[in-house]
């Protein structure tokens, strides 16, 4: 808070009063201004739009409508006014000092009953915004399995400093065990024929379809970390993406599952609910696990691997263990991806999606839970954005990609310990910093 | 019988003989110190013992047990110690992580505790939290706990690479050169904080040193060593006056 004290410009007056009101809102306030944002949106939506001219509620905040019809951004940015803007600020201002007392009373209880509170009340807001159109839903659901995977690869090539190229390869592993489990027992299909076990049950046993599909990525890890961990650096690069080849081609010789044509028709499993649930406890458990001594382990291998031993770290078994738990994540998001899409085929997971899995890790910023969750976000919404520029779309992204590495060599947001308990804190006037 | 024994340590880097016939008794609580001139093979040695490399003959043993063919870091977990000579810091932890991360083989708690934070891993890392804040300050170092460790003045790094080795737990101290790129005021300190630990914490100590005047102050004993052998051992005393580490040292006297 620099601008505080000193106020003699009225507009450097407003906007230090602006920046210290925002510094006194918690996090819940921020959450309840969205919620009524969003639910603004679901009663009024239509409405709004229409007196605005615009054909139908902008889906992805008017970003692919930007670029298709210019002549309607006023009416969407008097849309975003309206609808999101309006409703957030009057709230947040009114909410501050309850959001604040909320606030205090959670911190006052353990971190798990806060923080469920708080993902509660944000999945209520996720799930409002996505009911308004199927492709607002879809985007929720690829950008949530986005984030699961930046944030596997992350532990790898950020926090262990390896550098990994088999992640496709594991999330395909995810998919296919996880599809042909679900197939087999709980659907009529045309290839496994009918189903094996009752369909009610389905939705049950997702959670361990999602769970084997992840220990199959973690078996193939296995079969990587063995040879490559004797090396370090290029070797493992090189091995991970043969890996990668190796694992498409298999599958795409394998008649069984499909072969080239893929697997479809994948029971619906895979909710909103569902996904944000797998995700939350993805980020919850790569954080548990980077914050303890034994995952900044991981960064002792990464900044001097011979400090390291002489310090008692069991190196070896460090970076096995690191590798398979990168590649189960990898494994239940793609298991998660097979079932959104309800459709998989090898081409999915071949070397694009590598190259955007890479981008979302290091944009967003290596070492960082916060850096792997924006940097998914973030890149996922623009590769939405952009998409009426079609072929296009792979020249702007990749700029963009090279600006941050100029700027920012590690990411926006790199190395940071994710909070969830400052996160939540609450923030009176006074103490707001 | 002796805490630390080597017997007979001979090494090659391929057709190099890096280290031959090197014996070593270091009995608890003493401390030894081990000088010679540059390319002498004295980090050679600790690196042998402390398991980064396998000698290619000899027998080294910590407390009766055999350590040849175990992993540096189990070698480090049986209790012995070291620093090194660069500073091998972790670039992107804090002082206080760095610390912990040495208690690393002591915790309680398996992987699984770490991905759910289990009540026992939570425990534990208030435990070592504990126990590391207790060595810094013993270090002098506890106002830095939250810096990045490669943040800070160059002494300050040496303490808390000594802190560091210190919560190993060690029962044997190796220190490389810990007085290296040391202004004079620094030095004395250093003195001190080693003759501390010693007191504190009942380790035997086996120094590699160039300043003459640090070794001879702390060591009861001291090996010379010149291209991979001992060529004198003995008391300071003995090593101050001996020809042969005179010349090691300074080059031949000419006779006039």
């Amino acid at each position: 808070m620099r601008n505080r004290t000193t106020t003699s410009a009225p507009a450097a007056g407003f906007r230090s009063r602006l920046r210290q009101f925002t510094a006194s809102v918690p996090l819940i306030g921020w959450l309840l201004g969205i919620f009524g944002a969003v639910l603004a949106e679901y009663f009024l939506g239509d409405l709004v739009s229409y007196y605005l001219g615009l054909p139908k509620i902008p889906v992805l905040f008017g970003l692919l409508t930007v670029l298709k019809k210019p002549l309607l951004i006023p009416g969407i940015l008097g849309y975003l006014v309206l609808v999101y803007a309006i409703p957030v600020v009057i709230i947040v201002r009114i909410m501050q000092k309850p959001a604040n007392r909320l606030a205090e009373f959670l911190a006052g209880k353990r971190v798990t009953i806060a923080a469920l509170v708080h993902l509660s009340l944000f999945y209520g807001a996720l799930h409002l915004w996505a009911d308004i159109s199927d492709y607002r839903l879809l985007v929720l659901k690829l950008t949530m399995i986005a984030i699961m995977l930046t944030l596997s690869i992350n532990v790898i090539n950020g926090y262990m400093g390896e550098f990994s190229c088999s992640h496709p390869g594991f999330m395909a592993l995810g998919a296919y065990t996880a599809s042909t489990i679900t197939l087999l027992l709980f659907a009529n299909d045309k290839q496994f024929g009918p189903a094996l076990l009752p369909e009610a049950l389905g939705f049950y046993f997702f959670p361990l379809a999602l769970v084997a599909g992840g220990i199959a990525a973690a078996v193939g890890a296995l079969v990587i970390a063995i040879p490559s961990f004797r090396t370090r650096g290029d070797y493992l690069a090189i091995i991970s993406l043969a890996f990668l080849f190796i694992v498409k081609s298999i599958i795409e010789n394998l008649e069984f599952v499909g072969g080239p044509r893929g697997m479809s028709s994948q029971p619906d499993y895979a909710n909103l609910p569902m996904v944000f649930t797998v995700m939350v406890l993805c980020i919850w458990i790569i954080n548990n696990f980077v914050r303890s001594t034994m995952g900044k382990a991981l960064n002792a291998v990464r900044d001097n691997e011979l400090a390291a031993d002489a310090m008692t770290v069991d190196t070896r078994r460090t970076k096995i263990i690191t590798f398979l738990f990168g590649a189960f994540w990898a494994g239940v998001a793609g298991g998660l991806f097979a079932h959104v899409l309800r459709y998989v085929n090898p081409g999915s997971f071949g070397i694009q999606r590598l190259a955007e899995i890479l981008a979302m890790v290091y944009f967003g910023g290596l070492n960082s839970v916060t850096g792997s969750i924006v940097g998914a976000v973030s890149i996922n919404v623009l590769s939405e954005a952009l998409r009426p520029l079609e072929i296009y779309k792979w020249i702007i992204i990749p700029l963009l990609l090279i600006l941050v590495m100029l700027y920012r060599p590690t990411g926006l947001i790199a190395f940071t310990e994710f909070k969830p308990r400052e996160l939540m804190r609450p923030k009176t006037t006074k103490g707001g910093e | 019988m002796a805490l630390l024994q080597v017997d007979n340590m001979t090494h090659y880097f391929g057709g190099l003989r890096a280290v031959h016939d090197y014996s070593l008794v270091l009995e608890p609580g003493h401390i030894v110190g081990l000088i010679g001139p540059n390319g002498a093979g004295k980090t050679t040695i600790f690196n042998l013992i402390s398991g980064i490399h396998t000698p290619s003959e000899g027998n080294i043993e910590l407390d009766g047990k055999n350590l040849i063919g175990h992993h540096p870091h189990e070698i480090a977990a049986m209790g012995l110690g070291r620093t090194f000579q660069n500073l091998l810091l972790w670039r992107h932890m804090t002082v206080l992580e760095h610390v912990k991360m040495a208690c690393y083989s002591q915790l309680e708690y398996s992987v699984w505790g770490a991905f759910f934070g289990s009540p026992l891993c939570r425990r534990e890392e208030k435990r070592i939290t504990a126990k590391a804040m207790h060595l810094l300050e013993t270090f002098d170092v506890a106002g830095f706990s939250t810096q990045l460790a490669v943040s800070l003045p160059y002494g300050a790094q040496r303490r808390v690479e000594m802190a560091r080795a210190m919560a190993t737990n060690p029962r044997v101290l190796f220190l490389d050169e810990p007085t290296a790129g040391m202004t004079p005021d620094e030095l004395n300190r250093m003195i001190n904080i080693i003759r501390k630990i010693h007191a504190d914490f009942e380790v035997a100590i086996l120094l590699i040193e160039h300043r003459l005047k640090f070794v001879m102050e702390l060591c009861e004993r001291i090996q010379t060593l010149v291209f991979g052998e001992v060529i004198a051992e003995g008391s300071p005393e003995e090593i101050r006056n001996n020809p042969d580490v005179i010349e090691a040292y300074l080059g031949r006297e000419d006779i006039h």
